[in-house]
């Protein structure tokens, strides 16, 4: 794989990470956290249709009319979308029951249309692939991150299985519903971020307003 | 009655689009720094909203459901594999004719969400609201309560949302937390106080 091929694939995971530096596809990253066998299929999900979408409309760049692009690319996302939601209902019904909408709505995450719109329609298909695919894993990274946080303080336990003994099965710990809670997940990003752009130091964002010291007064 | 009236505080306090299922985020968080801009981007999703679920709602009784075609001949015809590529067809067509309404309509109105407009297409909330309506079985009165309410709910979080953030712009806050990071916190405490409301019920 050339140099490019690779920064390709890598600059999306913390460099460029589409939900903390782009704020994009945030909505499914926050809902289907609280457990991760649910995150897990999630990210594939997500990661496919990705990868897929930018592979197709990167094949078909030059025959779609500028004017209707973005109605071309949404029946390429939304045929991919519900391939992908008949295989999760096939082959781990449970999980679709849990996932419910999201699957649907990964139609609108704007992951997916906003790797179509600046990079598929532009490049060559199989660097868009690999483009769609570098996005996916970063929003997969997140995704995983935030779910193994709220699932073993949340519940003690990782992909269902016993972590922390909780002290209704006679163990020592207290679980955390909080982090089970909708709310908890807007802290946990809140948090990631913190430290994302803590590290690098590129990505903080500029104030609006300075407050004025004492000497400068 | 009293079944929508319910149904309507649910969906906007309760189960909350933004704060409780996350949905709409990214124009949540994009869209919130002013007021003005924020009410309007509101006013236009209940708008969208309003419209979109009871005619997706339509279209899901008389052409989607088992059966639904018995009308046109086909009895066993079940095309609910169609679904996500109608109801995202329908939000694009409609917020296309809206567009096109108003403008020649309401300037004015046009004017002041001219932008947001087409963003509305790809907003997850509303997609997300046709979604949960298929998901529980709404009939067309309770989808249009549902689509009311939902947007409205959506459309208060975001206003409160900037109002906040107006004020929040002034404070000294660490550098990593900047603009994003601490719009995420603040989000978070709101979900929580959206909570309280859990209880309530009609």
């Amino acid at each position: 794989m050339s140099q490019t091929r690779k920064q390709l694939l890598t600059d999306p995971l913390v460099d460029n990470n589409p939900i903390t530096l782009q704020v994009l596809g945030i909505c499914s990253a926050l809902a289907v956290t609280s457990s991760l066998n649910v995150a897990f299929v999630m990210s594939l999900a997500v990661i496919a249709v990705c990868g897929f979408s930018s592979l197709f409309i990167s094949f078909l760049r030059h025959y779609i009319p500028n004017s209707i692009r973005i109605i071309v690319q949404m029946v390429i996302i939304a045929s991919l979308v519900i391939l992908v939601d008949q295989i999760i209902k096939a082959y781990a019904y449970e999980i679709s029951k849990t996932l419910s909408v999201f699957v649907g709505l990964i139609i609108t995450n704007c992951i997916v249309m906003g790797r179509a719109e600046a990079f598929a329609m532009k490049n060559k298909p199989f660097d868009s692939f690999i483009d769609g695919v570098g996005n996916g894993l970063g929003y997969s990274l997140l995704l995983m991150g935030v779910g193994v946080i709220r699932e073993l303080f949340g519940s003690g336990s990782l992909f269902g299985i016993m972590i922390f003994e909780s002290v209704s099965n006679g163990g020592w710990y207290v679980p955390n519903g909080l982090l089970l809670l909708p709310p908890s997940a807007f802290f946990i990003i809140g948090f990631f971020i913190w430290g994302v752009r803590t590290w690098k130091k590129s990505q903080v964002e500029a104030r609006e307003y300075k407050i004025q010291t004492l000497e400068e007064h | 009655m009293e079944g929508l009236i319910s149904l309507a505080v649910k969906a906007i306090f309760v189960e909350n689009l933004a704060l409780s299922f996350f949905l709409g985020m990214c124009t949540f968080i994009a869209v919130s720094k002013k007021i003005s801009t924020a009410i309007g981007l509101g006013v236009s999703v209940m708008i969208v909203q309003s419209i979109t679920v009871p005619a997706n709602n339509i279209i899901l009784t008389y052409i989607l459901k088992p059966g639904a075609l018995a009308w046109a001949g086909f009895p066993d015809v079940d095309l609910t594999f169609l679904g996500l590529i109608s109801y995202i067809g329908v939000i694009a067509a409609l917020v296309q004719i809206l567009e096109m309404i108003l403008d020649k309509y309401f300037p004015p109105l046009y004017n002041a969400l001219g932008i947001f407009l087409p963003l509305i297409t790809v907003n997850c909330a509303i997609l997300g609201g046709s979604l949960f309506m298929v998901e529980r079985d709404y009939n067309f009165s309770e989808a249009t309560t549902y689509g009311i309410a939902s947007g409205f709910g959506w459309a208060l979080a975001i206003a409160t949302m900037a109002g906040v953030r107006e004020k929040l712009k002034y404070s000294d806050i660490p550098d990593g937390l900047q603009g994003l990071g601490i719009t995420f916190i603040t989000a978070g405490l709101m979900a929580m106080a959206f909570m309280c409301f859990s209880g309530v019920k009609l």
